[in-house]
C-alpha cells in the first residue's frame, strides 16, 4: 500500500464576498502518495486553484476560508495549525509554482535574493552558503551562467527562464510535495516541454510528490500517475492515468478527452461540451453537470449521485455507473 | 546608471532653453508697451524713452533674448521695481526660508503619511485603517489657517512651548510646519494606502508568502519597495508646489516667505520681479522632475536597463 503524504478529507472552501456565499470548494477528498505526481483535471472555475491555494494556506488576502474538512500533511491538520506553525511548512515541505511566471517574481528583487531569502529562513544558511545552493539550485534546473543570473533581475529573463527560477525557488528547500498550478499554461509549446522534462527529472532524481494542476491533458498524459478529474468545486471522477484514458466513465472526463485535438484525424470542428460550468448561485440540487450531460436522466436533477468503484482505485461520481 | 543619469540630465536641456524663451517674452506679452510698464503710469513720454534705451528694448527681440540669457547666467535677474535692489538679491532672502521649511515638513510628513498608509493598508477594513484613514481626512478637509490658527491658540497662546510667528530658531520652525504638512501627511497617506493594496494583490507578494516569509518581510522587502514607485512622483508634485510657498501660512505665521513676495510683487506690478519667480517656479519643478526620474531608476532597476 502507498504511504499517503497529503490526504484532504471532505474540503469545503467558501468566498464571502458581498453578493453572497461563493461555495468554490465543496466537498472534495484528494490524497496524494509519496513520490508520485497526481493531476488535478478540469476546466477554469472547477476549484482546482482554490483547492491548492487551501492547502498552502494562502487563502488569506481573500475572502475565502476553509469553512469544513482535513488537510492532513504528515500526520497533522493544516487546517488548524496556527499561521506561525503554517510559515514554517509553506516554502519548506510544501512548496508551490505558479501559473505566471512573468508576475510571479519580485521585479525589483535580484534573482538570488529571491532564492536565497527562502533558504536562509527555512534551511539556517549563512549569507554565503545560502548563495552557494541558490546557484546550485539554479544550475539544477538548467539555467546557464547561475552565477551571473544569480545577480540579474527578472526583467533580465524570458518566461521559460523565470518559470526554472521559480522551480529553483520551490525545490530549493527540498520539499515533500511541490503543487505545481498549471506551470506550464502561460508558455510556448516548446518551452513547455522543456519544463515538464525538468519537473519529470527533478521528481525522479529528489522524490518529491507533485500535484500537478492543470486544463491541459495532454500534459497530465505526459506527467501523472493519478488524475483528479473536478467540476464546480466537486471531484467526479479519479483512477489512474491509464484508466481514466482508456475507460473514462463519468460523462464531463469523456467530454474532455473527446475536445483534445487528434493528430492524423481530420475533423471539421473541434468536439466542446456546450455550456458553461454553473454558476455558484445557481447550481443544479442534482448532479453539478446534469445541465450539460447528454446522457442525463430524471435522477440526476434530483439527487447528486454518490462515488461508484467502477475498477480497483477508479471511481466515478454519476448515476450511470450505479 | 550612470548612462541614464547622463541621459537624463541633458534631455532637461531642451526644456530650459523653451522655458527662458517664455520667460523672457513674458514681458512682452502682456499687454501694452513693456516700457511704459517698467516706467510706471505717469512717467513722461521722454522717460519712457529713456527706459527703452536703458532696458535695449529698442533692439531686435532675438539680442534682447541673448542679453537677457547672459544676465540669467551671470546671477543678474534685473532690477526689483519696488525696492530698487537686485531681483535675485530679494528672492535670495525669500527662498531660504521657504526652502528649509519645506524640506522640513516633507521630511516628516513622507514619514507620517507612509507609515500610516502602509499600516491602514496591511490592516485593511480593521480599526487601525479606519484610524488612518480618519486621520487622513482629517488632515485634507482641513484649512490651514485653521489649523494654524488653533496650533497657536493652544502651544503658544496658551502653553507658551513656542513662538506664535517669525523665524529664526528651531522652534519657529515647528508650528508651520505642522501646519503646512499636515494636507501633505494625509495626502500621501491616501496615496500609499492604496498604493500598497495595489501591489499586496501582485502575484509576486503571493510567491513571497508562498516561501513561508514573516508578513512584516513580505511587507517591507516585497511591498514597500514597489509601492514606493506611484508615491514618489506624487511626493516630487507636493515638493514642488510647497516650494512655490503658500501665502496663508506665511500670513498666519508671518514666515518671509515666496508665497508673501509673489503677492507683493503681484499687487505691485513689479514685472521683474514676478519675471524671475517664474523662472524660478519653472526651475524647481524641472529639478524635481529630474530627481523623481532619477529616484524611479534606483527604485526599479528595470528603467535604468532601457
Amino acid at each position: 500500500m502507498d504511504k499517503k503524504i497529503l490526504e484532504i478529507k471532505n474540503l469545503k472552501t467558501y468566498f464571502f464576498t458581498d453578493n453572497g456565499i461563493v461555495k468554490a470548494v465543496d466537498g472534495v477528498d484528494i490524497h496524494v502518495n509519496e513520490g508520485e505526481t497526481l493531476g488535478i483535471v478540469g476546466e477554469s472555475g472547477s476549484g482546482k486553484s482554490v483547492t491548492s491555494l487551501s492547502i498552502m494556506g494562502l487563502l488569506n488576502d481573500t475572502s475565502g476560508k476553509v469553512v469544513d474538512g482535513k488537510i492532513e500533511f504528515q500526520g497533522r491538520n493544516l487546517v488548524d495549525l496556527k499561521e506561525e506553525d503554517m510559515r514554517k511548512i509553506r516554502g519548506n515541505d510544501i512548496a508551490m509554482i505558479f501559473q505566471e511566471p512573468m508576475t510571479s517574481l519580485n521585479p525589483v528583487l535580484r534573482i538570488g535574493k529571491q532564492i536565497s531569502e527562502a533558504i536562509r529562513l527555512h534551511l539556517k544558511y549563512d549569507k554565503a552558503r545560502a548563495k552557494e545552493h541558490t546557484i546550485e539550485m539554479l544550475k539544477l534546473v538548467g539555467i546557464p551562467r547561475a552565477e551571473n543570473i544569480y545577480s540579474e533581475f527578472p526583467f533580465q529573463l524570458s518566461g521559460g527562464m523565470r518559470q526554472r527560477v521559480m522551480i529553483a525557488m520551490a525545490m530549493a528547500c527540498n520539499p515533500k510535495l511541490l503543487i505545481a498550478d498549471e506551470p506550464t499554461t502561460a508558455l510556448d509549446v516548446t518551452i513547455q516541454a522543456q519544463i515538464l522534462d525538468l519537473m519529470k527529472k527533478l521528481k525522479k532524481d529528489v522524490g518529491t510528490a507533485i500535484m500537478f494542476v492543470t486544463h491541459d491533458l495532454g500534459v497530465v498524459a505526459e506527467m501523472c500517475d493519478r488524475v483528479v478529474v473536478m467540476y464546480a468545486g466537486r471531484v467526479v471522477e479519479r483512477g489512474d492515468v491509464y484508466q481514466i484514458f482508456e475507460n473514462p466513465k463519468h460523462p464531463y472526463t469523456k467530454g474532455l478527452l473527446k475536445s483534445v485535438p487528434v493528430l492524423r484525424q481530420k475533423v471539421e470542428r473541434l468536439a466542446s461540451i456546450p455550456g458553461n460550468v454553473p454558476s455558484p448561485k445557481n447550481m443544479p440540487k442534482g448532479c453539478k453537470f446534469a445541465p450539460r450531460c447528454k446522457n442525463v436522466f430524471d435522477k440526476c436533477w434530483e439527487e447528486e449521485p454518490p462515488f461508484y468503484n467502477v475498477e480497483e482505485n477508479h471511481s466515478s461520481k454519476c448515476w450511470l455507473c450505479e | 546608471m550612470l548612462n541614464y543619469t547622463i541621459r537624463r540630465v541633458l534631455g532637461v536641456i531642451p526644456t530650459l532653453i523653451l522655458i527662458s524663451i517664455f520667460v523672457f517674452l513674458f514681458i512682452h506679452l502682456i499687454p501694452g508697451d513693456p516700457a511704459r510698464i517698467v516706467a510706471g503710469e505717469d512717467a513722461t513720454a521722454a522717460d519712457v524713452e529713456l527706459i527703452r534705451e536703458e532696458l535695449g528694448l529698442n533692439r531686435p527681440l532675438y539680442v534682447q533674448y541673448i542679453t537677457y540669457m547672459k544676465g540669467i547666467l551671470h546671477g543678474d535677474l534685473g532690477t526689483s521695481l519696488k525696492t530698487k535692489k537686485p531681483v535675485l538679491e530679494e528672492i535670495k532672502n525669500r527662498f531660504v526660508p521657504t526652502l528649509t521649511l519645506t524640506l522640513f515638513s516633507i521630511f516628516w510628513s513622507v514619514i507620517f503619511g507612509l507609515l500610516i498608509g502602509i499600516i491602514s493598508a496591511v490592516n485593511r477594513g480593521k480599526w487601525q485603517d479606519y484610524t488612518g484613514m480618519f486621520a487622513a481626512v482629517s488632515g485634507i478637509s482641513l484649512p490651514s489657517f485653521w489649523l494654524g490658527l488653533m496650533l497657536v491658540q493652544i502651544f503658544s497662546v496658551k502653553l507658551g512651548w513656542l513662538p506664535t510667528g517669525g523665524y529664526g530658531t528651531f522652534k519657529h520652525f515647528i508650528l508651520p510646519s505642522m501646519t503646512l504638512g499636515a494636507g501633505v501627511a494625509a495626502i500621501i497617506a491616501r496615496f500609499a494606502r492604496s498604493s500598497v493594496m495595489d501591489i499586496l494583490k501582485e502575484d509576486y507578494v503571493r510567491t513571497a508568502r508562498a516561501k513561508g516569509l514573516i508578513q512584516k518581510v513580505v511587507v517591507w522587502r516585497h511591498v514597500f519597495r514597489n509601492a514606493l514607485i506611484p508615491i514618489v512622483t506624487m511626493v516630487g508634485l507636493q515638493f514642488g508646489f510647497l516650494l512655490g510657498g503658500s501665502v496663508v501660512i506665511e500670513t498666519v505665521f508671518s514666515w518671509p516667505g515666496m508665497g508673501s513676495l509673489l503677492i507683493d510683487s503681484v499687487a505691485f506690478r513689479d514685472y521683474p520681479m514676478i519675471q524671475s519667480e517664474i523662472l524660478i517656479f519653472s526651475l524647481q519643478f524641472i529639478i524635481i522632475n529630474l530627481i523623481v526620474d532619477l529616484l524611479y531608476a534606483v527604485l526599479n532597476p528595470e528603467i535604468s536597463y532601457r
